[in-house]
């Protein structure tokens, strides 16, 4: 018999680990990670480009094999052994990552993707009425009109559309877990927020346990209620997200938040090389 | 008096599309800049400041054209110039660009060095490459760019030094204005830092005299400019200082704007964001009236009727909106209070 150890707990690391190539050579990209997320937590792991963030989303989506360490999926030990069983993983897991134009296949239309989402969650035989409901309301719900978009490909829309129909894909899913990596970063910052409050707003609708990936720590103080910083594979400190960005203890976390141009605060050039 | 370097009056471009329409992203735009100080344009994607950018250079390649307006620097008229005149002496002397991603301008079957000897070529074609090297040696460590990157191909750079040599590049003979076109969104915050630093050397060590800094990352700018100009659907909305735009914005668009800036400071989580739905008009036949009217919330019937002027309003400040200052400011005393 399987006992969960916690019963709200979503997700679970134990001592996960990435190493690429052997001997001298090798990398170590993610270094015994350990974590546990609570459903419906707001998790943000921030990181500069080489932390290792990306190889442990890719890890978390089954799209990398770990070298060493588990996880633990509802409290059980994750199977994704073949095919099969990833594709089932996968109906609890879903991602969006940063780049929305490279994100879709060129040679099908908006419609197509949509309509796989719905075939997914067990819609192959609804009726063409029922589907386009549903892809009516994916639509609306992320301010896009479904009318208009019916018959165009993906490329034909701005990124910014093109990131919020990535968000309609994900209404549709309803997935227990959502990774966005990088999901703003492409996109411009005065329509951030717009995504941003999309994301949170589909969590409180479907009840989903969103995990961020970014650089940008101040998306992450704003959207989390727990941030994770990484550097070089490792968890160097994690808290509450105003203990981590108010009252940071790490050494690299007081760095990582200095770069960053605030708006109170003066900006401190003078350490540049 | 300080000396005005940049003077755009009435600036208006076009883009002729292949079906001969015309639409004028740049629409009457003035601005001045004076000597040692830095304009920031922000604006989202779409808005015209990349073409406002190209624009400032006087010089145009199709689908851009010129279509009326002046652009004098440092007291030079460089819109009743010849095209070949602009791009032999005021280009790189007068005027330097800096595009978006222009780390890719490096040539990679070129060492640096080659490629700033070409650079100065094209407008010095009788400099002595001792010259120049020693010319680029001087510039790069008064820049804090180690001269050892003179040798190197651009593959063997990061993407943070890319673009810094290629900033140090464009100034190297020293022009009175600089225009850099978000110099740097995708870099690392680590090496933004570094480039962000380069410009204000720039500045500050009098290389450059003026500098129009385009971004729509505020915090950037609130750090590096002493005034910014609001831009939308190819119109300015708003002139200021940096701390009264970003503070005390006027114009709904740019309320909206200001109150979207994400930084990780203590409040930040206690507001809530704002966004503006809808996207900007298309420029094929923008509205007759306010531009921004469609998506404004204090919109009425008056607003769409008839154009909207820029108006001063003293002080460097100028807004784009028919509603008075002060009503505007009240409405947002009231939301403030109720978020």
């Amino acid at each position: 018999m399987n006992v969960k150890t916690k019963s709200d707990e979503i997700l679970r690391g134990v001592g996960l680990t990435k190493v690429f190539g052997m001997g001298a050579g090798k990398t170590v990209a993610v270094d015994h990670v350990d974590f546990s997320f609570k459903k419906g937590e707001v998790i943000s792991i921030v990181g500069e480009s080489g932390s290792g963030k990306t190889t442990l989303a890719k890890m978390l989506l089954a799209l990398t094999t770990p070298t060493e360490g588990e996880i633990y999926f509802e409290g059980e030990l994750r199977n994704v052994a073949s095919h099969g069983k990833r594709k089932e993983y996968w109906k609890n897991i879903q991602a969006i990552f940063q780049d929305p134009f490279s994100s879709y296949n060129i040679f099908r239309k908006i419609d197509s993707v949509l309509l796989d989402c719905i075939k997914m969650r067990g819609g192959r035989n609804f009726s063409k009425e029922k589907k386009e409901d549903l892809m009516r309301e994916a639509c609306s719900f992320v301010n896009l009109k479904y009318d208009e978009l019916t018959n165009k490909y993906p490329f034909e829309l701005s990124g910014g559309q093109q990131q919020r129909l990535m968000i309609a894909r994900i209404f549709l899913l309803k997935p227990k877990i959502l990774l966005a990596d990088e999901p703003t970063s492409m996109i411009d910052a005065c329509s951030r927020a717009t995504i941003l409050d999309m994301l949170m707003d589909l969590r409180n609708e479907v009840g989903m346990t969103p995990i961020f990936i970014t650089h940008d720590i101040g998306l992450a103080y704003y959207v989390s209620d727990t941030v994770y910083i990484m550097e070089r594979g490792r968890f160097v400190e994690y808290g509450t997200a105003d203990d981590v960005i108010l009252n940071p203890q790490e050494p690299y976390t007081r760095r990582l938040l200095s770069d960053v141009p605030k708006l109170h605060e003066p900006w401190d050039l003078s350490t540049v090389g | 008096m300080t000396n005005i370097v940049l003077d755009v009056d009435e600036l208006t471009t076009k883009y002729i599309t292949r079906f001969r329409e015309d639409i004028y992203a740049v629409d009457h735009v003035s601005l001045q800049v004076e000597e040692g100080r830095a304009v920031g344009i922000a604006g989202e994607s779409g808005c015209g400041k990349s073409t406002l950018a190209l624009s400032l250079m006087g010089y145009y390649f199709p689908p851009l054209h010129y279509s009326s307006g002046e652009i004098v620097i440092d007291g030079q008229n460089i819109t009743e110039m010849h095209p070949e005149h602009v791009r032999k002496t005021i280009l790189g002397n007068e005027i330097a660009y800096i595009p978006q991603a222009a780390m890719n301008a490096l040539n990679p079957t070129m060492k640096v060095i080659n490629f700033i000897e070409d650079v100065i070529h094209a407008h010095h074609p009788r400099m002595p490459k001792k010259e120049i090297y020693e010319l680029a040696v001087e510039r790069f460590q008064l820049l804090g760019l180690p001269p050892e990157v003179l040798q190197k191909y651009s593959v063997e750079l990061s993407g943070g030094m890319k673009q810094r040599t290629v900033i140090a590049t464009s100034v190297i003979l020293s022009p009175k204005v600089l225009i850099a076109d978000e110099p740097s969104s995708a870099l690392d915050v680590t090496s933004q830092k570094m480039v962000i630093k380069m410009l204000k050397d720039l500045m500050d060590k009098g290389i450059v005299k003026a500098m129009i800094f385009i971004t729509h990352e505020l915090p950037l700018l609130y750090h590096v400019v002493d005034d910014i100009m609001v831009m939308y659907a190819g119109q300015i909305v708003e002139k200021g200082t940096v701390d009264e735009v970003i503070f005390d914005p006027i114009h709904p668009y740019s309320r909206a704007l200001m109150g979207s800036i994400i930084v990780p400071e203590e409040g930040l989580r206690d507001v809530k964001l704002t966004a503006v739905p809808g996207t900007p008009p298309n420029l094929k036949n923008p509205p007759s009236g306010c531009r921004f009217a469609a998506r404004c919330k204090y919109a009425m019937p008056a607003c769409r009727a008839t154009s909207v002027e820029l108006e001063d309003i003293g002080g460097g400040r100028s807004y784009r909106c028919i509603i008075p200052e002060d009503e505007l400011r009240k409405a947002y005393e009231r939301e403030d209070k109720e978020r």
